[in-house]
């Protein structure tokens, strides 16, 4: 079992990292859409089908698509997706900041008292999972359509409405 | 180290990762996409604890997945449009020279 | 839960099973898992690659004689062997990447758009004991694999260096994503009215007859005839089937985002865009119209995947047909199609559904009433959205050669 879940950490925390550090903006999207998909085997893994699906499809299937559409609107040439990484000490610098953080979880997680055997999954039905989400997390799940419709809106009013161009200027 | 460990230990190197791509990069972008990995590094330790901890109900964590998940596209979806709206102004996405409140 | 009987089915209904014991039964526990597994899969690409080589030749043939003209009748008898021979032809020609191109995402391409449209496949209820893969929320599945595919189109477009090819790919990314909407949204009110996600819950929801001879199925609702409209249109568009083929519109973008492939690549394309077609079919004759059931009761003896195949083809041929009749649509026409008629279309749908399960345990003739108020739902925002859509335009002005 400790295997799988190895490998399956090792593929997506790689993937995430050349993504993070490559020139080419494409590519860094495309990466992180593997990164994503790895994310959502870890899903499977760990027995929660129902969100793996979910991730698959919101993730990979819609996320990656709008940021390729906006790398690709936001660019004055071909060529312009070349984005060069930072200066070498700042780069150095976030490095840094993120292994302290990283130190600071992964001490508290050696320390802190969890259970060690492990358990026997859990399984939960999507007819389980529906009885929740319109009882006892009903209210929850309003706000987050309202949320999502608000967002959808806001988006579209953001990205259609450009400042007064004059008429020769391409858009 | 306990299964619950080795998750829990995986979710933070990848929120390390997302953290340190954020800070790096100067590209809107990018940065957008460090985001979101840490967003979802915080969803893996969800999964993770529903997997192994004993829980009064046994949806509640993929529940809150999926919430995570819901907001995380909505956060995705504005920040790509401040994003295509800050292109216009300054003609290029990098984030060291979106620094002025006048547009 | 499992809902595949196995000590009632007929002979013939458990046949492939008997068969696939047959080959398998001898080797020990793990080993004869993996082996089931793999016959599922060579069994799976061989129905549909077949399916696949004469799908191409039904059409060309139907396209043919709609157009008046005969189709490929020189390969063999009746033009039998000319999918053999255009498979030959695509593997034998030379594979040219451009010299400029990515290579890395230029190969990658047509192998995701392979992988993901092959992986839909794997939930589709074929016969009564033909279930490849029984989950809990299998219906979510399909459509999350079939949106992992767009990501590719997209690659193959950006990985050509072609300007062109790029264009055609955020079309065809434009299209995708806003028939996605309806597709799912249609898909909501089955999963509402058979209260499973899975796809073999909703197919056990659509069995028995109504006073004999009107099977369950969704399509003889009203808003399972809305819902299956709608899904099929989506899947028209989904598939990249014409009137929506302007992505690969061959007489004005050359191939679209598919360019710069030549060969086997193109060929897997191909395969990969009819492979859709037939895994979305599926889905269609198993959320609306009944899967593997048979139309009357007296019909049961005949095996279930035999009822499968039939509708199966049905709705191929609708395609087909489709293709033949109607004209191409513009990328405009196609994404205020998808978003301001199908969309809200598909929404209403869901209320009307909502109102159909609400409204079953309502007395006899009260029944007629639920019919009466669930058709009007149908009809009159169909007909008032597309009233107003085709406000301002003129009327059409026919000139014959």
């Amino acid at each position: 079992m400790n295997a799988v879940l190895a490998t399956i950490a090792l593929a997506t925390i790689g993937t995430a990292v050349v993504a993070m550090s490559r020139r080419n903006l494409l590519h860094s999207v495309l990466l992180l859409t593997v990164c994503w998909a790895g994310v959502a085997a870890f899903y499977l893994w760990a027995g929660a089908e129902f969100v793996a699906f979910a991730q698959i499809l919101v993730y990979v299937g819609a996320i990656s698509m709008a940021v390729l559409f906006a790398v690709l609107l936001t660019r004055h040439s071909r060529d312009d997706v070349a984005a060069p990484p930072a200066s070498r000490s700042r780069a150095l610098y976030a490095i840094l900041a993120g292994a302290a953080v990283a130190g600071v979880l992964i001490a508290a997680v050696a320390r802190a008292p969890l259970a060690a055997a492990p358990a026997p999954a859990p399984t939960v039905t999507v007819r389980q999972l529906g009885d929740q989400l319109m009882g006892a997390h009903a209210a929850s799940l309003l706000a987050v359509a309202v949320l999502l419709t608000v967002a959808l809106i806001g988006a579209v009013v953001l990205a259609a409405i450009g400042p007064p161009e004059k008429p020769g200027d391409p858009p | 180290m306990s299964p619950l460990q080795l998750c829990l230990v995986f979710s933070s190197l990848l929120f390390a990762v997302g953290l340190a791509g954020a800070l790096a990069r100067s590209n809107s972008i990018l940065v957008l996409l460090g985001l979101e990995l840490m967003l979802t590094a915080a969803n893996l330790n969800f999964i993770a604890f529903w997997r192994f901890g004993p829980s009064a109900s046994p949806a509640t964590g993929v529940v809150f997945a999926i919430f995570a998940i819901a907001v995380a596209a909505a956060e995705a979806a504005v920040g790509l449009a401040l994003i295509i709206t800050v292109y216009r102004q300054q003609k290029n996405i990098r984030l060291p020279e979106a620094n002025r409140l006048k547009g | 839960m499992s809902l595949l009987a196995t000590t009632d089915s007929s002979l013939l209904e458990r046949a492939p099973l008997l068969l696939r014991d047959g080959l398998t039964g001898f080797l020990p526990g793990p080993a004869r898992w993996a082996a089931n597994g793999l016959i599922k899969i060579v069994a799976l690409l061989a129905v549909f690659g077949l399916l696949f080589a004469f799908l191409t030749l039904v059409e060309r043939k139907v396209l043919g004689r709609v157009q008046n003209r005969p189709g490929p009748n020189r390969t063999g008898w009746f033009g039998l062997l000319q999918p053999f021979a255009d498979g030959i032809k695509m593997l034998t020609k030379e594979d040219i990447v451009p010299h400029a191109a990515d290579p890395v995402l230029h190969f990658l391409a047509p192998v995701a758009v392979i992988a993901f449209s092959f992986l839909t496949f794997a939930v589709i209820p074929y016969g009564r004991l033909l279930l490849p893969v029984d989950m809990d929320a299998s219906i979510l599945f399909f459509f999350a694999a079939s949106s992992a595919t767009e990501l590719s189109i997209f690659m193959a477009g950006w990985s050509s260096h072609n300007k062109y090819a790029l264009f055609a790919a955020m079309r065809a990314l434009a299209q995708l994503i806003s028939y996605e909407l309806p597709l799912l949204l249609s898909v909501v009110p089955v999963v509402l009215a058979a209260g499973a996600l899975s796809t073999a819950g909703v197919v056990a929801a659509q069995s028995g007859w109504k006073w004999g001879f009107l099977p369950h199925w969704h399509v003889f609702t009203p808003w399972g005839a809305a819902a299956f409209a709608i899904f099929m249109v989506s899947s028209l568009a989904e598939s990249n089937r014409s009137p929506f083929d302007l992505p690969e519109a061959e007489s004005e973008l050359i191939a679209g985002h598919l360019t710069e492939y030549s060969g086997f690549k193109y060929a897997l394309f191909f395969m990969a865009e009819y492979f859709g077609m037939c895994a979305l079919s599926g889905m269609a004759v198993t959320l609306f119209l009944g899967g593997w059931h048979a139309p009357l009761p007296q019909l049961e003896f005949v095996p279930s995947y035999v009822w499968f195949s039939v509708k199966l083809l049905a709705l191929l041929s609708g395609f087909i047909w489709v293709r033949a009749t109607m004209p191409r649509l513009r990328i405009d026409q196609l994404t205020r199609l998808a978003w301001k008629f199908l969309v809200p279309l598909a929404i209403i749908n869901l209320g009307t559904a909502a109102f159909w399960s609400l409204s079953l345990p309502w007395a006899g003739p009260l029944q007629l009433l639920r019919w009466a108020v669930s058709l009007a739902l149908v009809i009159v925002p169909f007909l008032l959205l597309g009233r107003r859509l085709s406000a301002g335009l003129g009327a059409r002005v026919y000139r014959y050669a």
